[in-house]
């Protein structure tokens, strides 16, 4: 790629830009093959795992066709989305809230509550599955709007985990905000909520952004949980549908199975790069440096 | 809760001229929007605790019912005092972290210390129901029932459940608990149900695979009898063989005269010979559970070897994405215009962009000895998973492809919020390139990941997909074919306690118990030399 023209413009080019060219043509190849891969299989009229290749001998819709009319790909998307969304909203909120109390307050638990947050989590989770399912139990038979076979059961489990790592990630964030911003609003008699509303909100926008989109693709790809909680084929997830679908089949349906996942990637896709702005240029704006 | 910025509040303390108070933070109120929001939100919460004590009550659930007053009691004394600041942003989270998270964990704690489990299951009397209900044979004045088999919930793994219609019409529902009347039920001439509200009627095919399942199954009707299946369609009520004489505290069987004594510290019921009952009761066993997995020759012998893998995996993973992530991150971060760094901030993300179960199954594809498109590519005939070297290099290349977007992202959010005149300062001050990334960017760098790293490591330390996804643990040495070279504890445990043996829900809640207190153990050590908790300390 660098051709070494003796043209000043060039090697300046070369030198400064040049090897960053190279090494990101590296990384793209490194990151991206496997993912040719199921476009070319998706793509694959034969829709079978061995007859395909990196580069697809045919072409065709045929497997997304397939997908969208002979399975209940659809209503599992729509699912996924839903959940997904709602989850990360909520998560941003309940984080963010945490994480200003945690930057901009001294109160009594304080670092016994941010020493917690980090301890909680690191249980596996996987082995607590069986005190989830047998909790839910008795909760589908109280209340058997929040039991098991709805998406709002699952979804309180989820936010169980709101408070996590997150909130240290924010709380990180919310640190760098200088401290006279806020102090100068609650002088001039902003209360507290209007400090964190419209002061505070504002200026961590990529932090918002960047743990929402975690919280999204986590929740897109969680599997063990949703398979616990979603038995009724028209309440599951993609990921619970898909891995059905292979586990049933895996040679004679990894072309739609790659379809899936491709259309499953797409969501995914659209939100980070809707929320590119704010991660790329966000934090390097006026307030926030320090 | 959005409320007008500038209120009244603070204008009339101007206009007046009076000193702003110190920290006028405290001024309290709020503007008549939040006001409203707040009142809304406690109505809600009023509303959901309503809703949530109903059924409590009518079920005379008082302890349900006082835990559902007090939380909701607590959450109007957060939001309506003055003095519980902090407490009001905390409050919602906490209370879904304590609810989802802290008892569940303290459940699987307390579960820990017990024989629960395949065997273990309910109480001795449901034991004693069990027991006798299964040895029950047919007498010459046993009554017929017609049987559908039906289950709760789903057809494959929901709880078995017999759908009995007596000889003279009547419909009833038996679990392993007992017999019950079964109202709302279509009950066709032929006495078989059709339909009934709350189970699911298991379609011929689905009987014929649980068939092993209602073969065993049985319904207790009393002291000394029970319910059990002949066939597939017909049930009968028979007399116990086995008999519980609470005067003894033992089962005797009434065929062959054994006797079978309750041993209430192992949960069972054990003949002479050391012979058990199948169905047992739950117990408490002390620390056995821990003992167990220390002691076990088995378990024993792997252990270390298992340990020392599963400590180089989360570490090796952790380390790579933490290079390549940042190294990616430091390639694109430039002062300057760089052509195309939007593509390539877009395209690296991709692999996070994908749905990593499904890329796990297709990377074990892809390394597949026979038709694998690495071998196929390569021209190579490496048999990558029948190695433990090459099966430990393929699953960290997997994990490394699967995690270094993400750290990419954040090391991205760090570098931009490290302040671009500090290390122009260094630059003035003379240093290199290289010196100023290592004495500024990267040490502030650090303060604002480590928290990220440790993270990562204790999620990689029981990532369970991405083993069990791709290799299962394997390749297995010939003569262990319990512990593979791949093997983290987790997925260990996960074939010791839920393989073939069936399911012991103590022991494998006692080795998650046993994982938790090794990450906790190496994270706070982890977290105890960072700066970052200084920050948390004043």
């Amino acid at each position: 790629m660098v051709r070494p023209l003796l043209n000043r413009r060039t090697l300046l080019w070369a030198r400064r830009d040049g090897w960053r060219h190279l090494v990101m043509w590296a990384v793209l190849a490194f990151a991206l093959f496997p993912i040719l891969f199921v476009v070319s299989a998706a793509l694959n009229p034969l829709g079978t795992l061995n007859s395909s290749q990196l580069v697809p001998a045919g072409a065709g819709l045929g497997n997304f066709a397939d997908l969208l009319t002979e399975t209940r790909y659809p209503r599992w998307y729509l699912n996924s989305v839903v959940i997904a969304v709602t989850n990360a909203a909520a998560t941003v909120l309940l984080s963010a809230l945490a994480a200003y109390v945690f930057s901009r307050f001294r109160f009594a638990g304080r670092r016994f509550g941010l020493h917690g947050l980090l301890v909680i989590q690191m249980f596996p989770q996987f082995l607590a599955i069986v005190a989830i399912y047998l909790m839910f139990a008795a909760v589908t038979d109280y209340w058997p709007k929040i039991g098991f076979n709805t998406h709002w059961g699952l979804m309180l489990v989820y936010l169980g985990g709101a408070l996590s790592i997150n909130t240290w990630l924010m709380k990180g964030f919310f640190d760098t905000v200088p401290k006279e911003l806020d102090e100068s609003a609650r002088v001039d008699g902003a209360t507290h909520a209007q400090v964190f509303f419209r002061i505070m909100l504002p200026l961590v926008t990529p932090v918002l952004a960047i743990v929402g989109l975690l919280v999204f693709i986590a929740t897109i790809n969680e599997f063990l949980m949703a398979s616990v909680f979603l038995r009724d084929p028209g309440s599951q997830t993609v990921a619970l549908g898909l891995y059905g679908m292979v586990a049933e089949n895996r040679n004679a349906n990894f072309g739609l199975f790659s379809a899936g996942t491709l259309l499953l990637a797409v969501p995914v896709l659209a939100v980070f790069w809707g929320l590119q702005r704010f991660i790329v240029e966000g934090l390097t704006s006026g307030a926030v440096k320090g | 809760m959005v409320s007008q910025y500038g209120n009244d509040k603070g204008a009339s303390s101007r206009a007046s001229s009076a000193p702003p108070l110190p920290g006028g933070a405290l001024a309290p109120d709020g503007s008549l929007p939040g006001q409203i929001a707040k009142i809304g939100m406690l109505g809600l919460a009023a509303a959901v605790g309503l809703w949530a004590v109903f059924p409590l009550y009518a079920e005379g659930r008082w302890i349900g019912v006082a835990t559902v007053v007090a939380v909701t009691a607590l959450i109007f004394h957060v939001y309506l005092s003055k003095r519980t600041v902090p407490a009001k942003y905390l409050l919602p989270g906490t209370l879904l972290l304590v609810a989802f998270q802290v008892i569940p964990v303290l459940y699987t704690v307390g579960t820990s210390v017990t024989n629960y489990g395949d065997g273990h299951r309910g109480t001795k009397e449901q034991a004693i129901a069990g027991i006798e209900a299964t040895s029950v044979s047919r007498t010459a004045d046993s009554a017929d029932y017609t049987l559908t088999v039906a289950a709760r919930g789903d057809a494959d793994t929901g709880d078995l459940v017999f759908l009995l219609t007596g000889p003279d019409g009547s419909a009833y529902a038996g679990t392993d608990e007992g017999l019950a009347p079964l109202r709302n039920a279509t009950v066709e001439d032929s006495g078989k149900i059709t339909e009934a509200g709350g189970y699911t009627i298991l379609a011929p095919g689905e009987v014929n695979r649980r068939s092993g399942e209602v073969e065993e199954f049985a319904v207790p009707t009393g002291p000394g009898s029970g319910i059990r299946s002949s066939g597939l369609s017909t049930a009968y009520e028979g007399e116990a063989g086995r008999v519980y004489d609470a005067g003894c505290d033992c089962v005797t069987d009434t065929d062959s005269g054994q006797v079978f004594t309750a041993d209430n510290e192992r949960g069972g019921f054990y003949a002479e010979d050391g012979q058990r009952v199948s169905q047992g009761w739950k117990v408490g066993v002390g620390l056995d559970n821990f003992v167990r997995f220390l002691t076990d020759p088995t378990l024993g012998s792997s252990f270390l070897s298992i340990l020392t893998w599963n400590l180089g995996f989360a570490a090796g993973t952790t380390a790579l994405v933490f290079a390549l992530g940042l190294a990616v991150a430091l390639t694109l971060h430039t002062r300057h215009r760089l052509r195309g760094r939007t593509t390539y901030r877009l395209l690296v993300v991709l692999p996070y962009a994908m749905p990593s179960f499904a890329m796990f199954l297709l990377w074990r594809d892809m390394f597949n000895a026979d038709y694998g498109l690495l071998n196929r590519l390569l021209g190579w005939d490496l048999d990558w998973f029948g190695d433990p070297w090459t099966a430990r290099a393929a699953v960290l290349l997997v994990n490394l492809w699967l995690g270094f977007p993400y750290m990419f992202l954040v090391a991205t959010g760090a570098l931009q919020a490290i302040p671009r005149e500090l290390v122009q300062a260094a630059r003035i001050d003379g240093a290199g390139a290289w010196q100023a990334f290592r004495t500024v960017t990267f040490p502030l760098l650090m303060v604002a990941m480590l928290p990220i790293l440790v993270a990562t490591f204790a999620f990689n330390f029981n990532n369970f997909n991405a083993v069990w996804l791709t290799t299962e643990g394997g390749p297995f040495p010939t003569d262990n074919p319990m512990a593979g070279a791949t093997d983290l504890l987790i997925t260990y445990t996960y074939r010791l306690a839920f393989g073939e043996a069936g399911a012991q829900y103590g022991y494998a809640a006692a080795v998650s118990v046993f994982i938790f207190m090794i990450v906790t153990l190496i994270s706070v050590v982890a977290l105890r030399r960072s700066k970052s908790l200084e920050e948390v300390h004043n």
